[in-house]
Protein backbone atom coordinates (compact mmCIF):
# COMPACT_ATOMS: atom_id res chain seq x y z
CA UNK A 1 0.00 0.00 0.00
CA UNK A 2 1.56 3.63 -0.95
CA UNK A 3 2.64 5.81 1.78
CA UNK A 4 0.06 8.74 2.92
CA UNK A 5 3.27 10.85 2.13
CA UNK A 6 6.42 9.78 0.98
CA UNK A 7 9.51 12.28 0.13
CA UNK A 8 12.64 11.45 -1.35
CA UNK A 9 15.95 13.24 -1.58
CA UNK A 10 14.02 16.71 -1.13
CA UNK A 11 16.15 19.55 -1.70
CA UNK A 12 15.17 23.30 -1.69
CA UNK A 13 18.37 26.20 -2.74
CA UNK A 14 16.05 29.56 -2.63
CA UNK A 15 17.60 31.89 -5.14
CA UNK A 16 19.64 33.78 -2.62
CA UNK A 17 21.01 30.62 -2.09
CA UNK A 18 20.01 29.52 0.82
CA UNK A 19 19.73 26.12 1.66
CA UNK A 20 16.44 25.27 3.33
CA UNK A 21 16.49 21.36 2.39
CA UNK A 22 19.44 19.45 2.37
CA UNK A 23 18.05 15.99 1.42
CA UNK A 24 14.72 15.18 2.77
CA UNK A 25 13.61 11.34 3.23
CA UNK A 26 10.56 10.68 5.07
CA UNK A 27 7.38 8.76 5.00
CA UNK A 28 4.36 8.82 6.42
CA UNK A 29 1.59 5.73 7.05
CA UNK A 30 -1.79 6.27 5.98
CA UNK A 31 -4.14 6.64 8.77
CA UNK A 32 -1.19 7.89 11.16
CA UNK A 33 -1.10 11.18 12.96
CA UNK A 34 2.58 12.62 12.65
CA UNK A 35 4.25 15.29 14.01
CA UNK A 36 6.79 17.31 12.36
CA UNK A 37 8.76 19.23 14.54
CA UNK A 38 11.66 21.69 14.22
CA UNK A 39 12.64 25.15 15.48
CA UNK A 40 12.42 28.08 13.59
CA UNK A 41 13.98 28.28 10.24
CA UNK A 42 14.46 24.54 10.15
CA UNK A 43 13.17 23.81 7.05
CA UNK A 44 9.03 22.94 8.15
CA UNK A 45 7.39 25.16 6.63
CA UNK A 46 9.34 24.93 3.28
CA UNK A 47 8.49 20.85 3.23
CA UNK A 48 5.06 21.55 3.67
CA UNK A 49 5.16 24.28 1.13
CA UNK A 50 6.69 21.69 -1.51
CA UNK A 51 4.20 18.98 -0.91
CA UNK A 52 0.91 21.49 -1.29
CA UNK A 53 2.84 22.62 -4.79
CA UNK A 54 3.23 26.44 -3.79
CA UNK A 55 7.06 26.36 -3.37
CA UNK A 56 8.97 24.39 -6.62
CA UNK A 57 11.39 22.05 -4.88
CA UNK A 58 15.24 22.19 -6.40
CA UNK A 59 15.51 18.23 -6.28
CA UNK A 60 14.54 14.84 -5.11
CA UNK A 61 10.63 14.02 -5.52
CA UNK A 62 7.43 13.94 -3.40
CA UNK A 63 4.27 11.69 -3.82
CA UNK A 64 0.80 11.58 -2.24
CA UNK A 65 -0.79 8.26 -1.77
CA UNK A 66 1.33 7.15 -4.62
CA UNK A 67 0.49 9.76 -7.22
CA UNK A 68 3.65 11.37 -8.05
CA UNK A 69 3.78 15.68 -7.80
CA UNK A 70 5.95 15.54 -11.09
CA UNK A 71 3.97 13.01 -12.87
CA UNK A 72 0.69 13.04 -11.44
CA UNK A 73 0.18 16.75 -9.76
CA UNK A 74 -3.80 16.41 -9.85
CA UNK A 75 -4.25 13.67 -8.44
CA UNK A 76 -1.73 14.24 -5.50
CA UNK A 77 -3.64 17.60 -5.12
CA UNK A 78 -7.02 16.24 -4.50
CA UNK A 79 -5.52 13.86 -1.76
CA UNK A 80 -4.36 16.90 0.05
CA UNK A 81 -5.56 19.16 2.44
CA UNK A 82 -3.79 22.11 3.64
CA UNK A 83 -3.72 24.22 7.04
CA UNK A 84 -1.16 26.43 6.39
CA UNK A 85 0.35 28.94 9.32
CA UNK A 86 -0.23 31.76 8.12
CA UNK A 87 -4.09 33.18 7.21
CA UNK A 88 -4.51 32.80 3.78
CA UNK A 89 -8.23 33.49 2.98
CA UNK A 90 -9.81 37.08 1.60
CA UNK A 91 -11.10 38.56 4.66
CA UNK A 92 -13.26 40.39 2.67
CA UNK A 93 -15.19 37.33 1.88
CA UNK A 94 -17.86 35.88 3.88
CA UNK A 95 -16.94 32.46 5.87
CA UNK A 96 -19.45 30.13 3.84
CA UNK A 97 -18.34 31.34 1.06
CA UNK A 98 -14.49 30.73 1.29
CA UNK A 99 -15.88 27.09 2.04
CA UNK A 100 -17.45 26.92 -0.69
CA UNK A 101 -15.72 28.09 -3.11
CA UNK A 102 -12.77 25.96 -2.08
CA UNK A 103 -14.88 22.96 -3.13
CA UNK A 104 -15.48 24.67 -6.21
CA UNK A 105 -12.03 24.87 -7.35
CA UNK A 106 -11.80 20.66 -6.59
CA UNK A 107 -15.01 20.75 -9.25
CA UNK A 108 -17.24 19.93 -5.89
CA UNK A 109 -21.02 20.88 -7.33
CA UNK A 110 -22.42 23.82 -5.62
CA UNK A 111 -25.36 21.94 -4.45
CA UNK A 112 -23.07 19.53 -2.20
CA UNK A 113 -20.26 22.04 -1.85
CA UNK A 114 -22.93 23.92 0.40
CA UNK A 115 -23.47 20.69 2.58
CA UNK A 116 -20.28 20.11 3.17
CA UNK A 117 -19.55 23.58 4.14
CA UNK A 118 -22.30 23.31 6.72
CA UNK A 119 -20.93 20.14 7.73
CA UNK A 120 -17.46 21.48 8.76
CA UNK A 121 -18.54 25.14 9.62
CA UNK A 122 -21.49 23.39 12.39
CA UNK A 123 -18.41 20.73 13.34
CA UNK A 124 -15.80 23.61 13.77
CA UNK A 125 -18.03 25.71 15.68
CA UNK A 126 -18.49 28.56 12.86
CA UNK A 127 -21.91 27.91 11.60
CA UNK A 128 -23.29 31.35 13.36
CA UNK A 129 -20.49 33.21 11.79
CA UNK A 130 -21.45 31.87 8.21
CA UNK A 131 -22.55 35.16 7.03
CA UNK A 132 -19.92 37.21 8.36
CA UNK A 133 -17.42 38.87 6.67
CA UNK A 134 -13.89 36.73 7.83
CA UNK A 135 -11.77 39.53 9.09
CA UNK A 136 -14.48 39.32 11.95
CA UNK A 137 -13.83 36.64 13.01
CA UNK A 138 -10.97 36.20 15.96
CA UNK A 139 -7.82 34.60 15.49
CA UNK A 140 -9.12 31.10 16.84
CA UNK A 141 -12.05 31.30 14.36
CA UNK A 142 -9.74 31.74 11.54
CA UNK A 143 -8.18 29.09 12.23
CA UNK A 144 -10.89 26.93 12.78
CA UNK A 145 -12.24 28.68 9.66
CA UNK A 146 -8.79 27.44 7.39
CA UNK A 147 -9.51 23.84 8.78
CA UNK A 148 -13.24 23.36 7.35
CA UNK A 149 -11.68 24.85 3.82
CA UNK A 150 -8.91 22.19 4.28
CA UNK A 151 -11.52 19.34 5.05
CA UNK A 152 -14.39 20.48 2.67
CA UNK A 153 -12.98 18.27 -0.39
CA UNK A 154 -12.68 15.43 2.27
CA UNK A 155 -8.60 15.14 1.66
CA UNK A 156 -6.64 11.60 2.18
CA UNK A 157 -3.77 13.53 4.05
CA UNK A 158 -4.27 17.08 6.13
CA UNK A 159 -1.45 18.58 6.56
CA UNK A 160 -1.42 21.33 9.55
CA UNK A 161 1.14 23.67 9.89
CA UNK A 162 1.22 25.33 13.15
CA UNK A 163 -2.71 24.69 13.47
CA UNK A 164 -2.97 25.96 17.00
CA UNK A 165 -0.55 29.30 16.92
CA UNK A 166 -2.05 31.78 19.00
CA UNK A 167 -5.38 29.98 20.11
CA UNK A 168 -6.59 29.61 23.51
CA UNK A 169 -6.20 27.18 25.48
CA UNK A 170 -10.47 26.00 25.58
CA UNK A 171 -10.11 26.38 21.61
CA UNK A 172 -6.57 24.28 21.60
CA UNK A 173 -8.33 21.54 23.40
CA UNK A 174 -11.69 21.60 21.07
CA UNK A 175 -9.52 21.47 18.14
CA UNK A 176 -7.65 18.64 19.51
CA UNK A 177 -10.84 16.52 19.83
CA UNK A 178 -11.65 17.74 16.16
CA UNK A 179 -8.36 16.20 14.82
CA UNK A 180 -8.26 12.86 17.00
CA UNK A 181 -12.19 12.16 15.57
CA UNK A 182 -10.95 12.80 11.71
CA UNK A 183 -7.97 11.30 12.30
CA UNK A 184 -10.19 7.92 13.60
CA UNK A 185 -12.29 8.30 10.21
CA UNK A 186 -9.22 7.73 8.67
CA UNK A 187 -7.86 10.71 7.61
CA UNK A 188 -3.92 10.93 8.15
CA UNK A 189 -3.06 14.36 9.50
CA UNK A 190 0.84 15.32 9.39
CA UNK A 191 0.96 18.64 12.46
CA UNK A 192 3.70 20.93 12.55
CA UNK A 193 3.48 22.77 15.93
CA UNK A 194 5.72 24.48 18.52
CA UNK A 195 2.91 23.29 21.81
CA UNK A 196 5.56 19.83 22.15
CA UNK A 197 2.90 19.00 24.54
CA UNK A 198 -0.04 19.40 21.45
CA UNK A 199 2.17 16.67 19.51
CA UNK A 200 3.00 14.57 22.41
CA UNK A 201 -0.72 14.39 23.52
CA UNK A 202 -1.94 13.80 19.55
CA UNK A 203 1.20 11.88 17.50
CA UNK A 204 1.80 8.34 17.06
CA UNK A 205 5.09 9.03 15.44
CA UNK A 206 7.48 12.08 15.11
CA UNK A 207 10.15 13.62 12.47
CA UNK A 208 12.46 15.84 14.16
CA UNK A 209 13.74 18.23 11.13
CA UNK A 210 16.82 20.97 11.76
CA UNK A 211 19.05 22.76 9.52
CA UNK A 212 16.83 21.17 6.53
CA UNK A 213 17.72 17.66 7.42
CA UNK A 214 15.56 14.82 9.45
CA UNK A 215 17.25 14.45 12.49
CA UNK A 216 15.43 11.84 13.68
CA UNK A 217 12.33 10.10 12.63
CA UNK A 218 10.34 7.58 14.98
CA UNK A 219 7.57 7.06 17.28
CA UNK A 220 6.82 8.97 19.97
CA UNK A 221 7.05 6.30 22.68
CA UNK A 222 10.28 5.02 21.45
CA UNK A 223 11.32 9.14 21.58
CA UNK A 224 9.89 9.23 25.36
CA UNK A 225 11.75 5.95 25.66
CA UNK A 226 14.98 7.38 25.05
CA UNK A 227 14.93 9.56 27.61
CA UNK A 228 17.03 8.90 30.75
CA UNK A 229 15.89 11.17 33.36
CA UNK A 230 12.83 13.30 34.49
CA UNK A 231 13.11 15.75 37.04
CA UNK A 232 9.99 16.72 38.91
CA UNK A 233 9.16 19.67 41.03
CA UNK A 234 7.99 18.54 44.71
CA UNK A 235 5.75 21.01 46.61
CA UNK A 236 6.41 20.15 50.31
CA UNK A 237 4.13 19.92 53.27
CA UNK A 238 6.36 21.38 55.75
CA UNK A 239 9.10 24.29 54.98
CA UNK A 240 12.54 22.62 54.44
CA UNK A 241 15.61 23.52 56.70
CA UNK A 242 18.23 21.06 55.31
CA UNK A 243 17.92 19.51 51.61
CA UNK A 244 18.30 15.62 52.44
CA UNK A 245 20.90 13.55 50.36
CA UNK A 246 19.34 10.26 48.92
CA UNK A 247 22.00 7.98 47.16
CA UNK A 248 19.66 7.43 44.46
CA UNK A 249 18.31 11.07 43.59
CA UNK A 250 19.53 14.25 42.63
CA UNK A 251 17.69 16.74 44.61
CA UNK A 252 18.05 20.33 44.77
CA UNK A 253 16.81 23.00 46.77
CA UNK A 254 14.70 25.81 44.95
CA UNK A 255 12.73 27.44 48.02
CA UNK A 256 12.12 26.13 51.76
CA UNK A 257 8.67 24.44 50.53
CA UNK A 258 10.03 23.14 46.78
CA UNK A 259 12.54 20.57 45.82
CA UNK A 260 13.58 19.31 42.14
CA UNK A 261 13.90 15.70 41.72
CA UNK A 262 16.42 14.10 39.07
CA UNK A 263 14.59 10.25 38.80
CA UNK A 264 16.04 8.31 36.01
CA UNK A 265 14.18 6.57 33.99
CA UNK A 266 15.20 2.98 35.69
CA UNK A 267 14.38 4.17 39.33
CA UNK A 268 10.55 4.17 40.17
CA UNK A 269 8.85 7.33 41.73
CA UNK A 270 7.78 4.69 44.53
CA UNK A 271 11.54 4.74 45.59
CA UNK A 272 11.95 8.38 45.78
CA UNK A 273 8.89 8.42 48.26
CA UNK A 274 10.01 5.97 50.22
CA UNK A 275 13.16 8.18 50.55
CA UNK A 276 12.01 11.14 51.33
CA UNK A 277 9.52 9.72 53.80
CA UNK A 278 12.57 8.45 55.53
CA UNK A 279 14.21 11.74 55.45
CA UNK A 280 10.56 12.96 57.20
CA UNK A 281 10.32 15.15 53.97
CA UNK A 282 6.30 15.38 53.22
CA UNK A 283 5.21 15.82 49.80
CA UNK A 284 2.32 17.59 48.88
CA UNK A 285 2.14 17.42 45.16
CA UNK A 286 4.29 16.68 42.12
CA UNK A 287 4.79 17.70 38.31
CA UNK A 288 7.31 17.92 35.92
CA UNK A 289 9.41 20.16 35.46
CA UNK A 290 9.56 20.47 31.31
CA UNK A 291 7.41 18.83 28.70
CA UNK A 292 9.48 15.24 28.16
CA UNK A 293 9.38 15.77 24.82
CA UNK A 294 10.35 19.10 25.05
CA UNK A 295 13.38 17.91 27.09
CA UNK A 296 14.34 15.53 24.16
CA UNK A 297 13.61 17.89 21.44
CA UNK A 298 16.10 20.37 22.64
CA UNK A 299 18.54 17.70 23.41
CA UNK A 300 18.54 16.40 19.91
CA UNK A 301 18.63 19.61 18.51
CA UNK A 302 21.69 20.86 20.67
CA UNK A 303 23.27 16.95 19.86
CA UNK A 304 22.37 18.29 16.07
CA UNK A 305 24.31 21.46 16.45
CA UNK A 306 26.67 20.33 18.57
CA UNK A 307 27.97 16.45 18.02
CA UNK A 308 29.66 14.69 20.45
CA UNK A 309 28.62 16.63 23.25
CA UNK A 310 26.22 15.04 25.08
CA UNK A 311 22.84 17.09 26.23
CA UNK A 312 20.48 15.29 27.85
CA UNK B 1 -10.02 16.72 -14.11
CA UNK B 2 -12.53 16.09 -15.82
CA UNK B 3 -14.35 17.91 -18.37
CA UNK B 4 -17.39 18.55 -15.61
CA UNK B 5 -14.97 19.56 -12.48
CA UNK B 6 -13.10 21.46 -14.55
CA UNK B 7 -16.35 23.59 -15.37
CA UNK B 8 -17.33 24.39 -11.95
CA UNK B 9 -13.28 25.33 -10.71
CA UNK B 10 -14.18 27.93 -13.73
CA UNK B 11 -17.46 28.81 -12.47
CA UNK B 12 -16.47 28.85 -9.16
CA UNK B 13 -13.36 31.60 -10.19
CA UNK B 14 -15.49 33.58 -12.45
CA UNK B 15 -18.91 33.66 -9.83
CA UNK B 16 -16.34 35.17 -7.15
CA UNK B 17 -14.51 37.11 -9.30
CA UNK B 18 -17.73 38.61 -10.74
CA UNK B 19 -19.25 39.19 -6.87
CA UNK B 20 -16.22 41.21 -5.81
CA UNK B 21 -16.58 43.75 -7.98
CA UNK B 22 -20.29 43.51 -7.43
CA UNK B 23 -19.84 43.92 -3.92
CA UNK B 24 -18.04 47.18 -4.46
CA UNK B 25 -19.95 48.49 -7.09
CA UNK B 26 -19.26 51.96 -5.43
CA UNK B 27 -15.64 51.34 -6.24
CA UNK B 28 -16.07 49.32 -9.53
CA UNK B 29 -19.03 50.48 -11.78
CA UNK B 30 -20.23 53.76 -10.29
CA UNK B 31 -16.73 55.97 -10.92
CA UNK B 32 -16.15 55.38 -14.23
CA UNK B 33 -19.55 55.86 -15.44
CA UNK B 34 -19.48 59.11 -13.47
CA UNK B 35 -16.30 60.05 -15.16
CA UNK B 36 -17.43 58.99 -18.93
CA UNK B 37 -20.62 61.30 -17.96
CA UNK B 38 -18.23 64.32 -17.43
CA UNK B 39 -16.83 63.28 -20.94
CA UNK B 40 -19.97 63.63 -22.70
CA UNK B 41 -21.04 66.97 -20.70
CA UNK B 42 -17.83 68.70 -21.64
CA UNK B 43 -16.26 67.15 -24.81
CA UNK B 44 -19.75 65.57 -26.50
CA UNK B 45 -22.04 68.80 -25.67
CA UNK B 46 -19.89 71.90 -24.50
CA UNK B 47 -17.00 71.45 -26.74
CA UNK B 48 -18.26 68.97 -29.35
CA UNK B 49 -20.64 71.96 -30.52
CA UNK B 50 -17.98 74.14 -31.29
CA UNK B 51 -16.42 71.67 -33.17
CA UNK B 52 -19.15 70.34 -35.74
CA UNK B 53 -18.41 67.39 -37.37
CA UNK B 54 -16.11 64.83 -37.58
CA UNK B 55 -15.89 62.26 -40.33
CA UNK B 56 -19.21 63.86 -41.67
CA UNK B 57 -20.90 62.56 -38.29
CA UNK B 58 -22.11 64.94 -35.20
CA UNK B 59 -18.86 65.13 -32.47
CA UNK B 60 -21.05 63.67 -30.01
CA UNK B 61 -22.01 60.46 -31.59
CA UNK B 62 -17.95 60.10 -32.98
CA UNK B 63 -16.76 60.12 -29.62
CA UNK B 64 -19.21 57.64 -28.18
CA UNK B 65 -18.06 54.70 -29.06
CA UNK B 66 -14.31 55.58 -28.05
CA UNK B 67 -15.35 56.69 -24.48
CA UNK B 68 -17.15 53.37 -23.89
CA UNK B 69 -14.31 51.76 -25.27
CA UNK B 70 -12.19 53.57 -23.60
CA UNK B 71 -14.28 53.13 -20.05
CA UNK B 72 -14.27 48.93 -21.12
CA UNK B 73 -10.17 48.63 -21.70
CA UNK B 74 -9.26 50.59 -17.76
CA UNK B 75 -12.16 48.80 -16.11
CA UNK B 76 -11.15 44.84 -17.72
CA UNK B 77 -7.36 45.73 -16.86
CA UNK B 78 -7.49 47.18 -13.53
CA UNK B 79 -10.44 44.61 -12.18
CA UNK B 80 -7.26 41.90 -13.26
CA UNK B 81 -4.61 43.39 -11.84
CA UNK B 82 -5.95 44.15 -8.83
CA UNK B 83 -7.93 41.41 -7.94
CA UNK B 84 -4.91 39.20 -9.17
CA UNK B 85 -2.63 41.16 -7.46
CA UNK B 86 -4.87 41.45 -4.43
CA UNK B 87 -5.14 37.71 -4.78
CA UNK B 88 -1.13 37.50 -4.38
CA UNK B 89 -0.73 39.95 -1.73
CA UNK B 90 -3.56 38.63 0.56
CA UNK B 91 -1.89 35.42 -0.35
CA UNK B 92 -5.43 33.43 -0.59
CA UNK B 93 -4.17 33.07 -4.30
CA UNK B 94 -2.91 30.10 -2.80
CA UNK B 95 -6.60 28.58 -1.99
CA UNK B 96 -6.17 27.74 -6.29
CA UNK B 97 -2.40 27.13 -6.25
CA UNK B 98 -3.06 24.08 -3.88
CA UNK B 99 -6.12 22.87 -5.57
CA UNK B 100 -6.10 20.83 -8.89
CA UNK B 101 -7.12 23.52 -10.91
CA UNK B 102 -5.42 23.54 -14.14
CA UNK B 103 -3.61 27.36 -14.60
CA UNK B 104 -5.33 27.48 -18.26
CA UNK B 105 -8.98 28.03 -16.12
CA UNK B 106 -7.20 30.28 -13.54
CA UNK B 107 -6.01 32.53 -16.19
CA UNK B 108 -9.98 31.91 -17.81
CA UNK B 109 -11.35 32.67 -14.63
CA UNK B 110 -10.15 35.96 -13.63
CA UNK B 111 -10.14 37.19 -16.92
CA UNK B 112 -13.73 36.27 -17.08
CA UNK B 113 -13.92 38.63 -14.18
CA UNK B 114 -12.10 41.27 -15.86
CA UNK B 115 -14.39 41.01 -18.85
CA UNK B 116 -17.41 41.06 -17.07
CA UNK B 117 -16.12 44.31 -15.38
CA UNK B 118 -15.09 45.63 -18.56
CA UNK B 119 -18.60 44.56 -20.42
CA UNK B 120 -20.80 45.88 -16.98
CA UNK B 121 -19.09 49.64 -17.05
CA UNK B 122 -19.41 49.72 -20.78
CA UNK B 123 -23.16 48.67 -20.87
CA UNK B 124 -23.61 51.53 -17.90
CA UNK B 125 -21.72 53.96 -19.54
CA UNK B 126 -23.91 53.09 -22.73
CA UNK B 127 -26.80 54.03 -21.06
CA UNK B 128 -25.84 57.52 -19.94
CA UNK B 129 -24.53 57.77 -23.31
CA UNK B 130 -27.83 57.77 -24.18
CA UNK B 131 -29.15 60.61 -22.66
CA UNK B 132 -26.65 62.68 -24.92
CA UNK B 133 -26.83 60.77 -28.46
CA UNK B 134 -29.41 58.50 -29.71
CA UNK B 135 -28.46 54.51 -29.71
CA UNK B 136 -27.25 53.37 -33.37
CA UNK B 137 -25.73 50.26 -33.97
CA UNK B 138 -24.77 49.60 -37.44
CA UNK B 139 -23.39 45.95 -37.07
CA UNK B 140 -24.06 44.34 -33.91
CA UNK B 141 -21.64 41.43 -34.37
CA UNK B 142 -18.46 43.50 -35.56
CA UNK B 143 -19.90 46.02 -31.93
CA UNK B 144 -19.95 43.26 -29.50
CA UNK B 145 -17.17 41.06 -30.72
CA UNK B 146 -15.03 43.97 -30.50
CA UNK B 147 -15.61 45.04 -27.71
CA UNK B 148 -15.34 40.84 -25.93
CA UNK B 149 -11.80 40.58 -27.75
CA UNK B 150 -10.87 43.97 -25.99
CA UNK B 151 -12.05 43.57 -22.45
CA UNK B 152 -10.20 39.95 -22.93
CA UNK B 153 -6.89 41.69 -24.24
CA UNK B 154 -6.43 44.01 -21.42
CA UNK B 155 -7.70 42.15 -18.71
CA UNK B 156 -4.72 39.48 -19.92
CA UNK B 157 -2.51 42.59 -19.78
CA UNK B 158 -3.51 43.12 -16.30
CA UNK B 159 -2.91 39.94 -15.05
CA UNK B 160 0.37 39.59 -16.43
CA UNK B 161 0.90 43.12 -14.51
CA UNK B 162 -0.58 41.30 -11.53
CA UNK B 163 1.82 38.41 -11.86
CA UNK B 164 4.98 40.89 -11.49
CA UNK B 165 3.75 43.55 -9.33
CA UNK B 166 5.74 43.50 -6.31
CA UNK B 167 3.96 46.22 -4.77
CA UNK B 168 0.54 48.25 -5.26
CA UNK B 169 2.52 51.05 -6.80
CA UNK B 170 3.35 48.12 -9.52
CA UNK B 171 -0.55 47.91 -10.30
CA UNK B 172 -0.83 51.66 -11.00
CA UNK B 173 2.24 52.22 -13.50
CA UNK B 174 1.03 50.78 -16.34
CA UNK B 175 -2.37 52.14 -16.42
CA UNK B 176 -1.40 55.52 -15.53
CA UNK B 177 2.24 56.03 -17.50
CA UNK B 178 0.83 53.30 -20.66
CA UNK B 179 -3.02 52.43 -20.79
CA UNK B 180 -4.05 56.60 -20.31
CA UNK B 181 -1.81 57.62 -22.70
CA UNK B 182 -2.49 54.93 -25.56
CA UNK B 183 -6.21 55.13 -24.87
CA UNK B 184 -6.56 59.08 -25.42
CA UNK B 185 -4.17 58.87 -28.38
CA UNK B 186 -6.13 56.25 -29.66
CA UNK B 187 -8.50 57.91 -31.48
CA UNK B 188 -11.05 58.09 -28.95
CA UNK B 189 -11.56 61.74 -29.50
CA UNK B 190 -10.60 62.41 -32.91
CA UNK B 191 -10.05 61.05 -36.36
CA UNK B 192 -6.39 60.35 -37.35
CA UNK B 193 -6.76 61.41 -40.75
CA UNK B 194 -6.71 65.02 -38.67
CA UNK B 195 -3.37 64.15 -37.97
CA UNK B 196 0.06 65.51 -39.88
CA UNK B 197 0.97 62.16 -42.09
CA UNK B 198 4.03 61.53 -39.57
CA UNK B 199 1.96 61.63 -36.39
CA UNK B 200 -0.61 59.04 -38.42
CA UNK B 201 1.78 56.56 -39.10
CA UNK B 202 3.35 56.64 -35.39
CA UNK B 203 -0.52 56.11 -34.50
CA UNK B 204 -0.77 53.07 -36.17
CA UNK B 205 1.90 51.81 -33.44
CA UNK B 206 -0.63 51.92 -31.28
CA UNK B 207 -2.85 49.11 -30.84
CA UNK B 208 -5.68 50.88 -29.28
CA UNK B 209 -6.32 52.39 -32.11
CA UNK B 210 -7.33 49.51 -33.96
CA UNK B 211 -9.83 48.54 -31.15
CA UNK B 212 -11.54 52.32 -30.79
CA UNK B 213 -11.78 51.92 -35.00
CA UNK B 214 -13.53 48.64 -35.14
CA UNK B 215 -15.67 49.04 -32.22
CA UNK B 216 -16.55 52.98 -33.44
CA UNK B 217 -17.31 50.58 -37.10
CA UNK B 218 -19.90 48.47 -35.26
CA UNK B 219 -21.26 51.40 -34.01
CA UNK B 220 -21.49 54.02 -36.92
CA UNK B 221 -20.06 52.42 -40.09
CA UNK B 222 -17.05 54.22 -40.21
CA UNK B 223 -13.70 53.80 -39.35
CA UNK B 224 -10.29 55.03 -40.31
CA UNK B 225 -8.75 51.34 -40.42
CA UNK B 226 -9.91 47.82 -42.15
CA UNK B 227 -11.58 45.91 -40.38
CA UNK B 228 -9.80 43.13 -41.37
CA UNK B 229 -6.75 44.88 -39.99
CA UNK B 230 -8.08 45.58 -36.65
CA UNK B 231 -9.50 42.21 -35.85
CA UNK B 232 -5.52 40.82 -37.16
CA UNK B 233 -4.24 42.90 -34.56
CA UNK B 234 -6.88 42.36 -31.61
CA UNK B 235 -6.67 38.38 -32.12
CA UNK B 236 -3.19 38.29 -32.37
CA UNK B 237 -2.41 40.51 -29.23
CA UNK B 238 -5.26 38.09 -27.14
CA UNK B 239 -3.26 35.36 -28.30
CA UNK B 240 0.64 36.11 -27.34
CA UNK B 241 -1.11 37.80 -24.02
CA UNK B 242 -2.72 34.63 -23.38
CA UNK B 243 0.80 32.26 -24.12
CA UNK B 244 2.83 34.65 -22.14
CA UNK B 245 -0.03 34.27 -18.78
CA UNK B 246 0.25 30.68 -19.37
CA UNK B 247 3.85 30.43 -19.55
CA UNK B 248 3.70 32.31 -16.64
CA UNK B 249 2.11 30.09 -14.72
CA UNK B 250 3.04 26.90 -15.37
CA UNK B 251 6.79 28.17 -14.54
CA UNK B 252 5.59 30.01 -11.26
CA UNK B 253 7.21 33.12 -11.75
CA UNK B 254 5.32 35.88 -9.27
CA UNK B 255 3.38 33.41 -7.55
CA UNK B 256 5.89 30.20 -6.81
CA UNK B 257 9.24 30.16 -4.80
Amino acid sequence: MSHALSIQHLTKTYKNGFEALKGIDLQVAPGDFYALLGPNGAGKSTTISIVASLVNKSGGSVSIFGHDLDKDLYAAKRCLGLVPQEFNFNVFEPVEEIVVNQAGYYGIPRKEAWKRAEKYLVELGLWDKRKGMARLLSGGMKRRLMIARALVHEPRLLILDEPTAGVDIEIRRSMWTFLREINREGCTIILTTHYLEEAESLCRNIGIIDHGRIIENTTMKGLLHQLNTETFILDLSQPLMQLPTLPQHRLRWVDELTLEADVDRDVSLNQLFVDLNQEGVQVRSMRNKTNRLEQLFMSMVDKSRNPGVDTQ
Amino acid sequence: MSGYTNWVAFRTILTKEILRFSRIWIQTILPPVITMGLYFIIFGGLIGSRIGDMEGIRYMDFIVPGLIMMAVITNAYSNVVSSFYSAKFQRHLEEMLVSPVPNYLIILGFVGGGVCRGLAVGIAVTLVSMVFSPLAIHNLAVTLSVVVLTATLFALAGLINGVFARSFDDISIVPTFILTPLTYLGGVFYSITLLPEFWQGASMLNPILYMVNAFRYGFLGVADIGLATSYGIIIGFVLILYGVALFLLNKGIGIRN
